[in-house]
């Protein structure tokens, strides 16, 4: 009976390994710490209510960008203990097997659980703002969507202690993802993990089409729409079109692996290429799904801090939508390998190239931007800056790539890793952190201490490129990726210890950030303008931090950068705009069954990943009780009286 | 109820967000449908690429028997006719027209669900199971994604039907029936490809 006992935990529970058991107890100490500070201040409740049941777009955003940035620590960890194994040849810190595991989570994470997330925590922020509405299109489903992703990664993450995480890859290919290449539960987890976050991925993208589609204020015509929101709406219809591949590709894999099904596998006249293609058909959009609207914050950001109008606005939109949908005619650069002939490779190395074109179209944009504009060199314009040169870089060297002869030599080396990192970690990253630091007082009412910003800058810029640009010439040297060790005789060794110290710096980087947030929440200067930027779009006419009901009236939109021009106006001595009388404000109740049916998904695939139907089975018949009990739920809304209103505006210094 | 409340100015503006929540749902359901759309193109490009994949067991022309597909296809698509006499009842105002055709809609479902159920049992009787062929995972997977479509539209149709004898025909009642009317025929449409790619061109 004990014997029985120590072997199902032994199997259970990763074990042998001392990084593993150093992670087990901080693991363990930090839910400790958690649960014993929500008792001793008896915040149980107060957790429950204001945010585990809310909808409120604006705290799901909030719930996003944690977690999000919680998964870039792990990520980041993830880098820089790859980065030590490979600092010194023959290093023996992880073993390969280890080392497997540890790149595929790394990029699992970053991509899914990261910037994902970050994105999305933006879009909550800023889209409704900037539309002059009160909500996103279906806030009920913003908080299914949220929890969705968020036990999704949390199942993925239960890996890393519980039954042992991935090793195949961030995309997982066959025959290595198989049950031949992996018997473990690591790719149930990872299929899982993705399945579940990737369904909330796609209800995101639905609701804020529907959103920027039908709930623009009143007189916001489709050429007065901010530039972020453009480029969020071209972002979700590259959702909607690429998600669905996923959730198939994912399935399908599942179906091999559950039932001994044969899409992918070498026997029984499956077709592992087929994988290869279906998984990059929602792979490649997904690049541009995090870098556009990476596009539209850099746009507003260098409008904000020119104090001009966006250059070239009208070629920005077209150039978002264009390579929106130029992203599907693209995914086969990534095997040009595969043995499909001249001809289609010829097509696709072509459409790669193009796809340059509108991002070529949108730096000179960015640039005329700030021609003879009155530049304010904040955290957020740095960051934009920084971005133009690393994302020139990134994309010529992208352009090399998809010259498909050439390719066949660059092909998974680290040059790849290189050019990847640098349109990634220059493109998105760079992207979403001055999104952070712009929208940063809209959230929370305060601005990050610019002082520390600045130190995190110039350390994450220089770690970046001391990191990734020896990596462009040790892979041009023959280094492949994913490979573990290294001799003394290849000649690789001064080239990655330099691109280690890189990865360090801009580890410290993010720790000058954490300062950051906590210097500045302790240390704030409250903003109580509400426009701290000086900033041109909607959402800088409201309090901050935004209203429960955002705008105490819906706004009458007459101009592209309606608040600049309002602003213009008032200082020209003009009336400014006449506002509606204040009346009852409609608003959606909160509701506990996004999070509790996202705990069944949670139990439905822990369930299927280690084969325990008995597990499985009630989890799903919780996801479909709590559907019915939504359906069958009348009472989801009520109105904010007027006198409600009047008293939230008076304490942000409104009167109305 | 929303509409009662309502004043000039979200009126006027049509943007207000609230006031046509129900205009709102039915377009973020077509959206959905495109997505649904896609998972369908997806699950039949992976067949169209592994169909002659058998791997030495049997194909298409060995195992699939026609007439009963075609009595499938018959019931579906009155299955189809009869949802939209449903709506044309309750765009009279007869919620017992309604509920009657509702009733008559999820009972060919399940007739349809009851015969594909029998083939697939029939089938792995004989040995043709998923583990097979590649062609028979892709069959398996992509007939038995439109037959999972289908059943969850039997419960969701079955929940409505109990929420229209609560509350009657309501503006909420009527966007429901409506976005399911949109599923089911959009399942409809689906297997019509069903028909044609896998069965017609399986056996020909």
């Amino acid at each position: 009976m004990i014997d029985q006992l120590t072997d199902f935990v032994s199997w259970f529970f990763v074990t042998g390994d001392p990084l593993i058991y150093g992670a087990d107890v901080a693991i363990a100490l930090t839910m400790a710490a958690i649960v014993f500070v929500l008792t001793y201040f008896r915040k149980w409740g107060w957790l429950w209510r204001e945010w585990l049941t809310t909808v409120d777009h604006k705290r799901v955003g909030i719930m996003y960008i944690i977690a999000a940035l919680l998964m870039l620590f792990r990520g980041g960890v993830d880098a820089l203990m790859m980065r030590t194994q490979l600092a010194f040849p023959d290093m023996k810190f992880l073993s390969p097997e280890h080392y497997n595991e540890v790149f595929t989570t790394h990029g699992v994470i970053m991509i899914l659980f990261m910037a994902m997330p970050l994105m999305f925590g933006l879009f909550n922020i800023a889209v409704p703002l900037q539309l002059g509405a009160r909500d996103v299109a279906f806030p009920f489903l913003n908080s299914l969507s949220f929890w969705l992703f968020f036990f999704g990664a949390m199942l993925f993450n239960t890996s890393f202690v519980i039954g042992g995480s991935a090793n195949a890859g961030w995309l997982s290919y066959p025959p290595l993802s198989e049950l031949t290449g992996s018997p473990g539960v690591g790719e149930d987890f990872y299929i899982w993990g993705v399945q579940i976050s990737g369904i909330g991925s796609l209800m995101t993208g639905i609701n804020f089409i529907v959103t920027i589609v039908k709930m623009r204020a009143p007189g916001m015509t489709w050429s007065r729409v901010p530039i972020f929101t453009w480029s969020v709406l071209s972002s979700c219809i590259a959702i909607i079109v690429a998600f669905p591949v996923l959730t198939v590709t994912l399935a399908l894999l599942f179906l091999d692996r559950f039932l001994g099904a044969h899409f992918f596998t070498m026997d029984g006249g499956g077709n592992a290429m087929m994988y290869v293609n279906l998984i990059w058909m929602w792979g490649h959009p997904e690049v541009y799904i995090v870098v556009l609207p990476a596009f539209g914050i850099f746009s507003e950001v260098v409008a904000a801090f020119s104090r001009k109008r966006l250059f070239g606005y009208g070629s920005m939109v077209f150039a978002m939508m264009s390579i929106s949908l130029m992203a599907y005619f693209t995914w086969l650069h990534h095997f040009f390998t595969m043995g499909s002939g001249a001809n289609v490779n010829l097509f696709f190395a072509i459409s790669t190239m193009i796809i340059a074109i509108p991002t070529g179209v949108k730096i000179f944009n960015w640039l005329f931007t700030m021609f003879r504009g009155r530049i304010s060199f904040k955290t957020p314009m740095l960051w934009t800056i920084a971005f133009i040169p690393c994302f020139v870089v990134g994309g010529m060297t992208g352009v090399m790539l998809s010259v498909a002869p050439a390719d066949f030599q660059f092909h998974n080396s680290y040059f790849l890793i290189a050019h990847f990192h640098q349109v990634l970690i220059g493109g998105v990253a760079f992207g979403y952190f001055a999104g952070l630091y712009y929208w940063w007082p809209k959230m929370f009412g305060f601005k990050l201490n610019e002082t520390i910003g600045k130190w995190a800058f110039w350390i994450w810029n220089i770690g970046f490129y001391v990191c990734f640009m020896p990596q462009y010439i040790v892979g041009l040297d023959g280094m492949t990726r994913r490979i573990n060790s290294y001799g003394w005789d290849t000649g690789w060794w001064a080239l990655n210890f330099t691109s280690t110290i890189g990865g360090f710096l801009m580890g410290i980087g993010f720790l000058f950030q954490v300062w950051q947030i906590a210097h500045s929440i302790k240390f704030m200067e409250k903003d109580t303008t509400g426009d701290p930027w000086g900033a041109r779009t909607l959402e800088w006419s409201i309090p901050s931090p935004a209203p429960l009901y955002n705008f105490a009236t819906t706004p009458l939109v007459t101009d592209r950068d309606d608040w600049w021009e309002e602003k213009e106006r008032i200082a020209a001595g003009k009336m400014p705009k006449a506002k509606p009388e204040l009346e009852p404000i409609h608003m959606p109740k909160n509701s506990p069954i996004p999070f509790i049916q996202s705990v069944c998904w949670f139990t439905v695939g822990f369930g299927l990943v280690f084969h325990w139907l008995w597990m499985a089975i009630p989890g799903f018949i919780g996801i479909a009780l709590t559907m019915l009990a939504h359906s069958f739920n009348y009472d989801t809304d009520y109105y904010i009286p007027v006198d409600e209103i009047k008293r939230t505006e008076a304490r942000a210094g409104r009167v109305v | 109820m929303a509409h009662a409340h309502n004043h000039t100015f979200a009126h006027e503006g049509g943007h207000d967000g609230h006031h046509d929540l129900e205009e709102l749902r039915k377009f973020g359901f077509w959206i959905f449908l495109i997505t649904d759309c896609i998972l369908f193109a997806t699950l039949f490009a992976t067949y169209l690429v592994l169909h002659e994949s058998t791997a030495g067991g049997p194909d298409a022309k060995e195992i699939f028997e026609m007439p009963g597909v075609i009595v499938e296809t018959f019931i579906l698509l009155t299955s189809s006719f009869t949802s939209g006499l449903a709506v044309l009842a309750m765009n009279a105002g007869s919620r017992n027209g309604l509920l009657g055709w509702l009733v008559v809609t999820i009972l060919l479902g399940a007739a349809f669900i009851g015969m594909e159920v029998t083939e697939f049992a029939k089938l792995i009787h004989e040995g043709h199971t998923i583990q097979t062929s590649a062609f028979l995972s892709g069959f398996f997977t992509l007939v038995g994604t439109h037959g999972l479509h289908v059943s969850l539209g039997i419960c969701w149709i079955t929940a409505i039907i109990i929420q229209l004898t609560r509350h009657g025909i309501t503006p909420v009642t009527r966007r429901k029936v409506h976005i399911t009317s949109l599923y089911w025929h959009f399942l409809d449409a689906v297997w019509i490809f069903v028909f044609t790619f896998v069965y017609l061109m399986g056996v020909m």
